[in-house]
């Protein structure tokens, strides 16, 4: 609100911080894809006007300092727990609006159990989830979600899948669990797909508030600092990269959801 | 009120949810599952929040997450689930929120059994998870007590924001006897004024355990702290039976505390004069009046189902002024009284006592 201060009286502001994000600079690497998402959840929440009803629930990872920047109430989870955290809030707080915000060594290694089981019990939940196919905050290491080749501090020679296991698709396994209503991967590498993403984030949230079951909005993003590029450059090979991997498109959408004007 | 013929584990869950349980997260395991099962039924009933989790360790996340919402909320275990769930006792005494843990203790380590057994106590008592702290833990002997102590085990979790154990055993929860249940107690409406409610009106809240500063870590290590100094002046518990004059003491908990008490009533009928004294709550330790009993009597035996874990927090608390011996069994057998006793006479000999 300060900046608005110092705008002439002829002037409108026509760009702002959306309320339900703070005016925290983040701790997030130049280039890191963690900011687009924040601001367009925050986005989101403000249009839906459900800030002073919504709780989220913080990762261990790169966003684990995930409240410093949404003006919301928030929680910070045990690595991978999120979901069961989220699980335990809306069911004693069914008025609320729960999210999970959720990394891919967070939510398709250490924490798959909770995520599939929030699913399949359809848990009133909304769950972000960011797959940037490396292990950020602890230095680079190889994720779930590392692709076949891919050099990382723990895959030095490039993932080989007949070691290391195969990446895991996340959206594809929680598409056919019987809960969810509606799963998308997404993508932020240009203004299009960005748009793109905050309609399904706006989804995802409304299908929690019309009570149908559990969403998740996968979004494939970037991670410049351990994948060694500029940001430009990892924004093209993501989009190149990753989405061959991981094909964008929408896996589960119900009747219900899809009658949703988001 | 009238007594009734109780099981265990069903008398504790009845209790909670007449003391105003709102929710309850848990996964079945032997010898504790009928607790899941009675209240599966009536906390639906009641219109309240039941949920089998797919683990003890997504049971204690929930519970966690139930904790930070500030309602009143448990999960019910025994051994390897009770492990599965040390992550979550962890980050619960990081963020402070309360919770109430019922440890029903079977056999181990590993898969063990499903006999009783006293052998969690380091684990509840001095090392429930990473870091510094400790939860208070409560022992009840009898169904009567356990009834009794989930209502204590809710205000003190409540009091001082902070995880409370109710520490019984596998025969405490299978056994039947008559005990009174309370009376139903309204369930709290209004939330606390530090739970994730949704910032309505008021500015936003966090519920975190993580401080990456390692200044502000130790502040928050040394209101910890504080605070358990607190429940260590306020909250230690114990039952003293025939100490006045006694010669011999016998310390034990739980299930052998109920033995112990038979000892006793035996030594003394020979002419022997032991006393008892039997710990309700093991972490904080009732290690000033053990202390004092020690500069006392002339000799103390300690009895566990367990290599002998308490029996660490007797020797500190007599700090060398007596002998102490112990008597412990292990692999979820219960010890006899008889067995008990012969120690007892042993003792009695080796500290020239005579009846």
């Amino acid at each position: 609100m300060g900046i608005q201060a110092t705008i002439p009286e002829d002037m409108e502001v026509v760009y702002s911080y959306p309320a339900a994000l703070t005016e925290r600079s983040t701790h997030y690497c130049p280039g890191c894809t963690h900011g687009i998402v924040h601001r367009l959840i925050a986005e989101v929440i403000d249009e839906l006007g459900i800030q002073g009803q919504t709780i989220g629930v913080a990762p261990v990872g790169c966003a684990v300092l995930a409240y410093d920047y949404f003006d919301v109430d928030f929680v910070e989870a045990a690595h991978g727990r999120a979901p069961a955290m989220a699980t335990g809030i809306k069911r004693v707080s069914p008025d609320k609006i729960v999210f999970t915000y959720q990394g891919d060594g967070d939510l398709a290694a250490i924490g798959t159990a909770e995520i599939i089981q929030a699913a399949n019990r359809g848990e009133l939940i909304t769950t972000i989830f960011i797959n940037n196919a490396i292990y950020g905050m602890t230095g680079g290491q190889m994720a779930p979600t590392t692709l076949p080749g891919m050099v990382t501090t723990s895959s030095p020679d490039g993932r080989d899948c007949h070691i290391a296991g195969y990446p895991v698709q996340m959206s594809e396994i929680l598409a056919v669990t019987s809960g969810a209503v509606y799963i998308t991967r997404e993508i932020v590498a240009d203004i299009p797909s960005i748009n793109k993403t905050k309609n399904a984030i706006k989804r995802a949230f409304m299908a929690q508030i019309a009570g149908l079951g559990f969403a998740c909005v996968e979004v494939l993003s970037t991670c410049p600092t351990n994948w060694n590029m500029d940001p430009w450059k990892a924004m093209a090979w993501a989009k190149e990269n990753m989405t061959k991997t991981f094909p964008l498109g929408t896996f589960k959408m119900t009747d219900a959801v899809k009658a949703l004007k988001a | 009120m009238v007594k009734e013929l109780l099981k265990g584990n069903v008398a504790f869950a009845e209790a909670a949810l007449r003391y105003g349980l709102q929710a309850y997260f848990g996964y079945p395991i032997t010898p504790q599952s009928e607790a899941l099962e009675h209240l599966s039924e009536r906390m639906i009933d009641e219109g309240r929040v039941f949920l089998q989790a797919e683990s003890e360790v997504a049971a204690i996340n929930m519970v966690y997450g139930a904790a930070c919402a500030g309602v009143r909320v448990m999960a019910s275990t025994s051994g390897p689930g009770f492990s599965l769930m040390a992550e979550g006792f962890s980050y619960i005494a990081g963020s402070e929120v309360p919770v109430v843990i019922v440890n029903m203790m079977r056999g181990g380590p590993g898969l063990g059994n499903i006999q009783p057994s006293q052998s969690d106590y380091f684990f509840m008592t001095k090392s429930a998870g990473h870091g510094d702290f400790h939860p208070i833990v409560l022992a009840p002997a009898n169904v009567q007590e356990l009834i009794d102590m989930m209502g204590l085990a809710f205000d003190l979790a409540e009091k001082y924001r902070t995880l409370v154990f109710v520490a019984g055993d596998g025969a405490l929860g299978q056994m039947m006897e008559s005990a009174e249940l309370p009376p139903m107690q309204p369930v709290r409406t209004e939330r606390p004024d530090w739970a994730v409610t949704g910032n309505a009106g008021r500015k936003s809240r966090v519920i975190t355990s993580l401080y990456l500063d390692p200044e502000q870590l130790e502040k928050l290590n040394l209101h910890l702290q504080r605070k358990l100094a607190l429940i260590k002046a306020n909250e230690v518990r114990w039952q003293e039976y025939q100490t006045d004059d006694a010669d011999l003491l016998l310390i034990a908990y739980g299930t052998v505390g109920r033995i112990c008490l038979s000892v006793m009533r035996e030594a003394r009928q020979a002419g022997l004069k032991v006393g008892l004294l039997r710990p309700q709550t093991l972490w904080p330790f009732a290690e000033a009046r053990i202390a004092e009993l020690a500069g006392r009597v002339r000799g103390i035996l300690v009895a566990e189902m367990s290599a002998g874990q308490m029996l660490e927090d007797v020797e500190r608390a007599a700090q060398g002024k007596v002998p102490i011996r112990f008597h412990g069994r292990m692999g979820g057998i219960m010890p006899m009284v008889d067995e008990i006793l012969a120690d007892v006479w042993k003792l009695a000999e080796e500290v020239r006592v005579k009846s």
